[in-house]
């Protein structure tokens, strides 16, 4: 599946495209399929996200998992704070990054 | 240390409403992205990977008690409660939020800090020896000469979009301490035969994807020409440096492409054409300048007897400690790399922390290092045991300088949006399998950087060891490298061969230790005995 993301223009926080709005949760990103680009011009024209971009990810039985590293990163938080992840209880998420 | 005059408050605080109204435009839809990110960047504000990054400028690397208890209160205040001192002696955030910044740099401002030049193709923030106006071995302090430089580099209209960034560093004693030969321009305070104080020109230096050491441009620069000089070098680099393609655009390429000789006649000839011209500051302004960095009022004759019967203390004053140039005082190097830590973070409590104890304990001075630990100049020996009892309930007395657990690293994938691979995980699995104090007796002096990607602000170049972080189809791969050095014997590092695992290149670094005990001569560091035998028998250990 192809999922979109970007930041949020007043925080900087990483956003994920749901199909109606932006989420923090990967987990409620939707396929856009071709549609990126489209959904990229709109949204950024509303200058609430910016620096948005299409990112390949899979569906599985966890949930949204992005492809490559970097935005499993940028989904989680950093890998040697747990703390400061989205999911700070979770001793596990980590092993989700790599 | 230098105090701001009317003009500098007066740059700065300008500076700072003028971003307020470029992010109010900015966030009420005025201005787009693209529009708003050169003022950004030009404010120390990037994107990086899961926010919004500040930088903020420390220039040379010094700073007082009340800018760094404020950079505390930043971390608390603005961000999540911690700072990450960088490799450019500068400190940036991690989760700045877009509307609060121009009120950080308003709180900024009323201590004489910024953000400006922390990014973009300018004259970076100049850096510096952390034991500048300390240290027994300077010829002189170099940082009024670093001031001069960052009064006229900064908002020097000339040089405001160079083809890349400018960085400077201005070293004063025969150790070299601040990496000088690998910056744009290194420069070097020297003294001639005639006595006087002059300026030793080196150019074309850097680490990033193609690493260079700078050679020798000119021998003696007569400080009524230091600022002509440099002028010179930056108009030779600004004319001809290639602007077409951003990896071939720093300075050191075109040292290289041209040749230092070419180079070095095209300057001179710059340098003639602007001696015609009135452009050097009158001496009096550097005097002017001097006039703040004249030192403390230390105590004479202090004894330089330490109480050692703490044997933890003794290990963290072998380890930690440097002689002054001042009998009875002592230079305090506080580690931000304990046992497992986060290579360069502090805490907010940390570093008011520290802040407290630069006001109490070393003439309201501290000093951020490029190996991305906070120094404290002037530490009276008879105050060491309080200072490093305080610091180590704070979690930062650990005596590790110089050795396997001292490692550089860049904040790599976790945070920086360049990378390719992850930093500080690796840095934290070798310094719990190396930082030990048997270990790091054992092992001694080994200055290991790592990068997360080919841009080196991990410096790993420069490292005895260096490893950098590469994407290898998606994984994170790490190559090792041996044989570089930063100090007065400069040199590069070489890539040993194919590259590792996360865990894999721990290992590897621990069978390069056991040749380097096995094959070590007398007082030989990893490094000495690296030079001698070569990298073979490395090899052959690690990849048998």
């Amino acid at each position: 599946m192809k999922i979109l993301t970007g930041n949020d223009l007043k925080t900087g926080a990483v956003v994920w495209w749901t199909g109606v709005g932006w989420s923090l949760d990967v987990n409620e990103s939707s396929d856009v399929g071709d549609h990126g680009a489209a959904i990229i011009a709109r949204e950024e024209g509303a200058q609430n996200v910016f620096a948005s971009y299409v990112v390949d990810a899979e569906k599985t039985a966890d949930g949204v998992r992005p492809a490559h590293i970097k935005e499993r990163i940028r989904a989680l938080g950093p890998t040697v704070r747990p703390d400061l992840t989205l999911k700070p209880a979770d001793p596990d998420a980590i092993n989700w990054v790599i | 240390m230098y105090k701001y005059d009317e003009y500098d408050q007066q740059m700065v605080d300008t500076r700072v409403e003028e971003f307020r109204d470029q992010v109010r435009r900015r966030l009420s839809g005025e201005l787009t992205e693209d529009q708003f990110k050169p003022l950004r960047l030009q404010n120390g504000l990037y994107l990086q990977l899961h926010a919004y990054m500040l930088r903020v400028a420390v220039p040379y690397g010094t700073l007082n008690s009340t800018q760094m208890k404020l950079l505390g209160d930043i971390a608390d205040k603005y961000d999540r409660g911690y700072g990450h001192f960088t490799t450019r002696q500068n400190i940036q955030y991690n989760w700045i939020k877009l509307e609060d910044t121009p009120d950080i740099l308003a709180e900024l401002a009323k201590v004489e800090m910024h953000a400006i030049q922390t990014s973009g193709n300018c004259i970076r923030n100049i850096s510096s020896d952390q034991f500048a106006g300390a240290a027994a071995d300077e010829i002189i302090d170099p940082r009024p000469y670093a001031e001069l430089l960052r009064q006229w580099s900064s908002f020097h209209p000339e040089f405001l979009v160079l083809p890349r960034k400018f960085k400077i560093a201005v070293i004063a004693s025969e150790k070299d301490r601040a990496a000088m030969r690998l910056h744009d321009i290194g420069i070097k305070m020297v003294r001639n035969d005639a006595g006087e104080i002059g300026a030793q020109f080196y150019a074309g230096g850097g680490m990033g994807r193609t690493p260079m050491i700078a050679p020798l441009i000119r021998d003696f620069v007569p400080l009524n020409q230091l600022i002509t000089f440099a002028e010179a070098c930056l108009r030779v680099y600004n004319r001809y440096g290639r602007r077409d393609n951003k990896y071939k655009a720093r300075i050191k390429i075109l040292v290289h492409e041209l040749g230092r000789d070419e180079y070095v006649r095209q300057v001179e000839e710059e340098f003639a054409h602007l001696l015609t011209q009135p452009i050097e500051p009158p001496l009096a302004e550097l005097e002017r300048i001097k006039a703040h960095f004249t030192g403390p009022d230390f105590e004479q004759g202090l004894s330089d007897e330490l109480d050692l019967r703490d044997p933890d203390f003794r290990l963290w004053v072998g380890r930690n400690t440097t002689a002054h140039k001042v009998p009875g005082y002592v230079i305090a190097t506080v580690s931000l790399k304990p046992v497992g830590g986060i290579p360069g973070d502090a805490s907010a409590d940390q570093i008011r922390l520290m802040a407290q104890l630069g006001r109490d304990y070393s003439f309201d001075e501290l000093r951020v290092t490029h190996a991305q630990n906070i120094v404290l100049p002037h530490v009276r020996k008879a105050d060491l045991y309080t200072v490093w009892k305080a610091l180590d309930e704070a979690g930062l007395g650990t005596a590790n300088l110089d050795t396997l657990g001292d490692i550089i690293a860049c904040p790599g994938l976790d945070y920086c949006s360049l990378a390719n691979a992850r930093s500080i995980p690796v840095a934290q699995k070798i310094s719990e399998r190396f930082g030990s104090a048997e270990k790091q007796a054992e092992i001694g002096e080994l200055k290991l950087k790592i990068s997360g990607c080919i841009n080196a602000c991990g410096h790993h170049h420069a490292g005895h060891i260096g490893i950098l972080g590469v994407d290898k189809k998606g994984l994170e791969n790490y190559q090792l490298l041996f044989g570089g050095s930063e100090g007065a014997d400069t040199s590069l590092a070489k890539i040993i061969g194919p590259g590792f695992t996360e865990d894999g290149v721990v290992d590897a670094i621990e069978k390069a230790t056991q040749v380097y005990l096995a094959n070590k001569q007398g007082e030989e560091r990893f490094l000495d005995t690296y030079r001698r035998i070569g990298m073979d028998p490395f090899k052959e250990a690690i990849y048998g």
